[in-house]
This record gives C-alpha cells, sequence and structure tokens, in this order.
C-alpha cells in the first residue's frame, strides 16, 4: 500500500468511529467521506464496506445514484455553471458553453492537468444575482460570457 | 430543563427587550441593525458586512447598538440587504465598504444615508420596507420570523410565541384534538400536490404499529425555489416545533428532516436550533415535565431529485439508492423500515404553530374556498423584483408578477411564468388573471407545486424551455421504471431535433403521444409529471413548436440553429453598447456608424439583444 492510501484508510477510519455499524448510516458517512477527500477513494469504499456489512457493488451503486459523490478528484479549480431554472432563463446556458469551449472539457471532466474541472449545478440559491457561476465556494454573480472570460484568464495566469 | 413557567418568563423578558423588532414606535434607545445572512446575500458578502458593523461599532465604542445576523428578508434583487430598527430603514445593495458611512451618518449623526436606499417600482427612494410595493400585497405566516430574529438563537424565537404553541398542545390538548384542529383549518401540503394535511395526520395516527415516524421533507430540488432553504435559514425552530406537534398527534417519538447537503447555511443553522432545543430540554425526554419524549435527527441529501419524492427519500433515509416504491401502501402504513411514517413538507410545517395559537378559524379565513391560508414563491427569472414572497391564496399571478415583483426588466414583455419546476406548467398571458390555488392552477394545465415560479419574457424560446426541463428529467430519472428511463430520453431526443432544426410535423404529433403514455404509466410522481411542461408549452405555445419544425424559425433566437441576429438600422442609434459586450467581437462599425454584426464570428449568446437600449437587435 501506498502512503497516500495508507493515509486514506487512516483519515476513513477516523470518520467510521463516530458512526455507530448501522446501515442506514452509509449516505452520511459517504457524505463526510467526499466532503474529506473530495472524491470518495475506492480504499475508503473498501473500508465502508468492512465496517458496515455491506457488499461493495451496492455501495457503488449508492455513490453512483446521488450527483454529490464523485468517484473522482475533481481539480484545483472546479468551476460549476448554475443551470437552475432561474439562471437557465438569465442566459447561463450560454456561459456553460462558453466555458466548455475555453477549456475543452464536457459537464463533469478534470482537465489533464489537475487544474480545472466544470460541471452544473441545479440551483445554488442566489437566484436574485442570477445567473450565477462558482469557482470552489466562491459565487460569481451577474455573470456574463464577458466575466467569465475575465475570471478564467485570471486563474490562468495564477497558475 | 426549562419548564413551561421558565420559557414563559424568557418569553416576557425577552419580548420587552425585542419590542422595536416589529414595532417602529418602541420605546428605547436602542437600535437593532439587522444584516441578511440568508444564502443569496451571503453570497454578496453580508457576512463581511456583519463583521465591518461589529467592528466599527467596537472601535467608536458606540453605545445601546446591537448588530444582529437574520434569515431572508425577501427582496433577494436588492441585496445585500441591511435594516435598522426600530425605524425600519431599508438599505440596499449595500457593500462592505458602506458600513462605516451608515454607522457615521445615521447611527451617531441621525441621518439616513440616501444613496443606499431602495428604490421602489416608481424610480422613487422608499425610506421604510413596509413602504415598498413588494410588501404591501403579502402576508407572512409562513415567513413571519424570517428576518426579523436572530435564527441562531432560540431566546428571540421564544420571545415572539415560540414554543407556546407546543406548551399548549402537550398539556391542554388531546391527539385527537390537535388533529381535529388542522384539520379545521383547511391546511394542504405545501411540497405540491396539496394532499390535506389533517388527513394526512390521521391517517397516521390510525395505521397501526408500535413504532412511528415523522420526516420533514427539505429535500427541495425543484431548481429555481428556495421557499424552504430560507425558512430553514431565517425561522429553523419553527421547523421543530411543528414537527414536535406532529409527533405527538400520531404517537412517535422520533423525527428526521432531510435536507439537501447543497444548503451548507440551513443544515448548520438547523444543527444550531436542534442543540439549543436539546439544551433547553424542548427536545429529549419528558418534554416540559409531561412524559412526552421526541428527538430530531438531520439527514443530508446527496444530490438526487427523485428523492424529493416521500417514498424515494425514505429509501434514501435507510441508506439506500434514492428509488420510489410502488404506492400504496402509502409511507402512512408503510413507510421508514415499514413503520407509519408521517411526512410533510417544511413549508406546511411552518404553518402549524401558528393555527395551533391562533385557531383554525383564522386560518381558514385566509385564502380561497379549497385552498387555505398563504403560499410562499421564490420569484425568479425576468422580473424585477426576484425574491421571496409570501401572499394570500387566490392572489392573482398578474398582482404577483407586476404589483410585488414590479415587472418585467428592460422594457420587454411577459411571455409565460413557469409554476411548479420540472412537474408544472408554463402559464401563458392570457391567464394572467389566474387565482393562483391548488385547482386554478392545476385547470390551466400548471401545478401549484413547492413554489417556483419563474417569469419568462418574449426573448425565451418555449420549445428550448421545454427541453431544457426535460434534460433535467432525463439526468434526475432514477432508472427504476422504463417509461420515465426511456420515455423521457425519447422525447427529449424529438425535442433536441426540433431545436436544431431537423424537426418535422410528425415529431410534435409523436411528443404529444409520448407524453400521454408517459404520464400515464410511470411509476412516481416524477415520471407521471415530467411530460408537463411538454404538454403545457405546446398547449399554449404550438404555433412555435409549428414554426421549428416548418418554417424552420425561432423567433426567440435562442435555438441557435435557427437563429440570425441583426441590428434594425432604422431603430439603431449607434451607441456602440453592443459592441463593448460582445464577448467576441463580432459586432462592425465605428463611431457613428450604424452597427452590423458579422454573422461568421456571432456564436449567437444574445448578450447584445440584451445589452440594447433601444431594441434594435433581434
Amino acid at each position: 500500500m501506498s502512503c497516500v492510501d495508507e493515509k486514506i484508510v487512516e483519515e476513513t477510519r477516523k470518520i467510521l468511529d463516530g458512526y455507530k455499524k448501522e446501515k442506514d448510516n452509509l449516505i452520511p458517512i459517504l457524505n463526510d467521506i467526499q466532503v474529506k477527500f473530495g472524491y470518495i477513494p475506492k480504499k475508503s469504499q473498501m473500508e465502508i464496506s468492512k465496517y458496515l456489512g455491506i457488499p461493495m457493488a451496492e455501495i457503488f451503486g449508492v455513490i453512483t445514484f446521488y450527483s454529490r459523490f464523485s468517484l473522482e478528484p475533481k481539480g484545483k479549480y472546479n468551476i460549476s455553471v448554475c443551470l437552475g431554472t432561474a439562471c437557465f432563463v438569465k442566459g447561463s446556458q450560454a456561459i456553460f458553453d462558453r466555458l466548455k469551449e475555453r477549456l475543452k472539457l464536457e459537464d463533469g471532466q478534470t482537465s489533464a492537468d489537475g487544474k480545472f474541472s466544470i460541471d452544473t449545478t441545479r440551483c445554488v440559491g442566489a437566484c436574485g444575482i442570477a445567473p450565477v457561476f462558482t469557482v470552489n465556494n466562491e459565487v460569481y454573480g451577474h455573470a456574463t460570457v464577458k466575466k467569465l472570460d475575465e475570471v478564467l484568464d485570471k486563474l490562468e495566469k495564477e497558475g | 430543563m426549562k419548564t413551561i413557567e421558565e420559557l414563559n418568563k424568557i418569553r416576557a423578558e425577552k419580548r420587552i427587550e425585542l419590542d422595536l423588532r416589529k414595532n417602529t414606535n418602541a420605546d428605547t434607545r436602542e437600535k437593532h441593525i439587522l444584516v441578511c445572512n440568508g444564502t443569496g446575500c451571503t453570497s454578496s458578502k453580508s457576512p463581511e458586512i456583519l463583521e465591518n458593523f461589529k467592528r466599527i461599532i467596537e472601535e467608536k465604542g458606540i453605545q445601546n447598538v446591537r448588530v444582529i445576523k437574520t434569515g431572508c428578508f425577501g427582496l433577494c434583487a436588492k441585496g445585500p440587504i441591511v435594516i435598522i430598527r426600530p425605524e425600519d430603514t431599508f438599505y440596499a445593495m449595500v457593500k462592505p465598504e458602506d458600513c462605516e458611512e451608515i454607522i457615521q451618518s445615521h447611527i451617531v449623526e441621525g441621518k439616513v444615508v440616501e444613496r443606499l436606499l431602495c428604490k421602489d417600482i416608481d424610480g422613487k427612494k422608499v425610506n421604510r420596507l413596509d413602504d415598498l410595493t413588494f410588501y404591501k400585497k403579502q402576508k407572512r405566516i409562513a415567513l413571519k420570523n424570517c428576518g426579523v430574529i436572530n435564527p441562531e438563537d432560540i431566546d428571540e424565537y421564544i420571545a415572539f410565541d415560540g414554543y407556546r404553541a407546543l406548551a399548549r398542545v402537550l398539556v391542554e390538548m388531546s391527539p385527537d384534538e390537535v388533529i381535529d384542529t388542522i384539520d379545521k383549518s383547511g391546511l394542504r401540503g405545501r411540497g405540491g400536490a396539496g394532499f390535506p394535511t389533517g388527513k394526512k395526520w390521521k391517517s397516521t395516527r390510525e395505521a397501526k404499529g408500535d413504532k412511528k415516524f415523522v420526516v420533514c421533507n427539505a429535500d427541495e430540488g425543484d431548481p429555481g425555489a428556495f421557499m424552504d432553504r430560507s425558512i430553514l435559514e431565517g425561522d429553523p425552530h419553527a421547523v421543530l416545533e411543528a414537527m414536535e406537534i406532529a409527533g405527538y398527534s400520531i404517537g412517535a417519538e422520533k423525527g428526521y428532516i432531510y435536507v439537501r447537503a447543497e444548503y451548507p447555511i440551513a443544515v448548520n443553522r438547523l444543527q444550531i436550533a436542534i442543540n439549543q432545543a436539546r439544551e433547553y430540554g424542548i427536545l429529549g425526554e419528558n418534554i416540559f415535565g409531561t412524559g412526552f419524549n421526541f428527538d430530531i435527527e438531520i439527514r443530508l441529501g446527496a444530490g438526487a431529485f427523485v428523492c424529493g419524492e416521500e417514498t424515494a427519500l425514505l429509501e434514501s433515509i435507510e441508506g439506500k439508492r434514492g428509488q420510489p416504491r410502488v404506492k400504496p401502501p402509502y409511507p402512512a402504513q408503510s413507510g421508514l423500515w415499514g413503520c407509519p411514517t408521517l411526512i410533510n413538507n417544511v413549508e406546511t410545517y411552518a404553518n402549524i404553530a401558528q393555527i395551533i395559537l391562533k385557531g383554525p378559524e383564522w386560518y381558514s379565513s385566509i385564502g380561497t374556498e379549497n385552498s387555505k391560508g398563504t403560499k410562499v414563491f421564490a420569484l425568479g427569472g425576468n422580473v424585477n423584483n426576484v425574491g421571496l414572497v409570501e401572499v394570500p391564496m387566490g392572489t392573482t399571478l398578474r398582482e404577483i408578477v407586476y404589483d410585488i415583483g414590479g415587472g418585467i426588466p428592460n422594457g420587454r414583455e411577459f411571455k409565460a411564468a413557469q409554476t411548479g419546476g420540472p412537474s408544472g406548467g408554463c402559464i401563458p398571458k392570457e391567464h394572467l388573471d389566474t387565482p393562483i390555488d391548488y385547482e386554478s392552477l392545476k385547470a390551466i394545465g400548471s401545478m401549484m407545486g413547492s413554489g417556483g415560479l419563474i417569469v419568462m419574457d418574449d426573448t425565451k424560446c418555449m420549445v428550448c424551455l421545454a427541453k431544457f426541463y426535460l434534460q433535467f428529467t432525463v439526468s434526475e430519472s432514477c432508472g427504476k421504471c422504463t417509461p420515465c428511463r426511456i420515455g423521457t430520453k425519447r422525447m427529449l431526443e424529438i425535442l433536441e431535433k426540433l431545436c436544431s432544426g431537423e424537426g418535422t410535423e410528425y415529431d410534435i404529433y409523436r411528443l404529444e403521444k409520448l407524453a400521454v403514455n408517459i404520464q400515464k404509466s410511470s411509476i412516481c410522481g416524477l415520471g407521471q409529471s415530467a411530460p408537463n411542461p411538454v404538454i403545457s408549452t405546446l398547449k399554449y405555445f404550438r404555433e412555435e413548436f409549428r414554426q421549428h419544425a416548418i418554417e424552420k424559425e425561432c423567433k426567440a433566437m435562442e435555438c441557435k440553429a435557427l437563429a440570425r441576429i441583426e441590428i434594425d438600422e432604422e431603430k439603431c442609434k449607434a451607441c456602440g453598447l453592443c459592441q463593448k459586450n460582445c464577448p467576441v467581437n463580432a459586432i462592425e462599425g465605428e463611431g457613428r456608424e450604424k452597427r452590423h454584426i458579422n454573422q461568421d464570428k456571432c456564436i449567437k449568446c444574445t448578450t447584445c439583444i440584451r445589452s440594447c437600449p433601444f431594441h434594435a437587435i433581434g
């Protein structure tokens, strides 16, 4: 086992210690792991499987069902464009199209250098300043294609 | 552990202290600066504003001023919002650097900062919150504490009659009396379908089982809807109190709140509220010494729209994939782990305590014959006052869009409003005067839904909108039943064909047929209602579908394959705004020259259409 794997196992066990061995704790545990690592590593899944007595296949089924869980790490900058109705009506599709075009990525993909990942979200609750996109957790309101370009220029320079 | 007497004492003391929150003539030297910390304002830096106020007050050593973090005031379009009580001065779009001026001018010198006052629809600046047209036609019941109290302080909730309904229920009323009261009030489920709440409680009470559960559905997945979130962020105790009352009525000792993980602020405030209630002994064992036990746990949703469906939500709480169950049996008979379970939506719960305190007659006097009380709407899209509004049932759409919402921005025309999200339908101009209640909305092919209300102007293509909702349903379909899993995908493909100019008239016929079949044969509400956006747009905007299929034209210019954006030379005033805003420099012409669009460069993003002050582009 590599030292990265060891660390994952160790951290996963720490999270598991906070939960009783009951099957209905699966989703709260996965949530904690997603927050901790930014994705759900296979080693974590194995630990959960042993701890709760749930087969790996079933855990995989739950992870892939819920859009919040991801099996791959996200990029350094995760850019999400809100495609909730309020943002959509105000033109967020054009913003997402531009994002895909500039980074040459599709929804849910991460760039080869691990710097950018992009996806769409459904309503971050900032409908008052629609359309919005977020970079990691920072919200950019009243977004335009131009504003997105400016943000991307800045992030590309920052490295 | 608090007794009812101790609770009454907190209420009496706190009420005097907080009188200035609701009474503009309050006899006090204190001032409260209320800063909205709902999600909308938080994303435009309101936490920084809150900190700035606190820091400046401390630095200047100003006495008798408190800075309070509150939930949503409703007028999200003007955020971040700061209100100063008791005088009720309403400051809009405040920036962190404005704090200094507000403190110096308003608090120290007693002069209102004119430049930060909010402009009303007529363009005049308004001093007080209550004078804004936005608030005049509203009636706040579910939102009564939002923007008034600090949601992280249980004492403030108690001051405004919090937990008084629970105390009354536990001491003075039998479970049947409580259910009877709710039944008489005429309250119906606010999550969408409008099932009578009293009946639901009754059948859960009558169901046989040693163990029963109370569940709060806070999985608000409808894109563009944020009513439940605002209630949880602004008044979390109201939901806890109502769940306890429900628990007492049906005979349950355990409750779950299933809330979206995408709502971190709401989750955090709920957890604080639960902890405080436990500390006070209002949650836990032997509540108020009456022998009633009840505890509440939070369960986080993980981003699946279908989990808003009650049986899918139960599966998810049990730790499984959120796939709906076949009904019957209904959750009232067999819910969580097979036990009788009561599921209500956040907004439904937010009405309960007040029905108990003010009586069912009071509640049923508001609204229409079959839809009682008020409804909260998240007003969004192409409307001036984007935000959260609560109106009595029976208010017309016109009143909401024009009087409260302030009309359509940029001088555009109203085209349609969408209610009920991906399960609802479009309401066209000719039905603007329909009173909003469960039956009337159904009659015109839409539904109440959870309360998302999106307004669209004449730049919106209805075929595109139908496609947008189908994209949503396709990605959110859980895959359990075939009509929904495959049928919606086929519908989306047809819509994509139409939008790209490859559709035929026969496609419209196929689309319609498929829609009816999916409606009839899906297992759960998601599938059964998935075709609604298509059916209602076809009903009112059939001509647009025809234009896409036969004339290969999208008049709204949204379908890029069918759009050609041009500048009307007669209307163009050569102001150059379109050129300035164009992201790809596709607009040509200099100085006083009329502008024109280089079609080879144009990406049809429509930014120019929206930026032209003379409506010369289309």
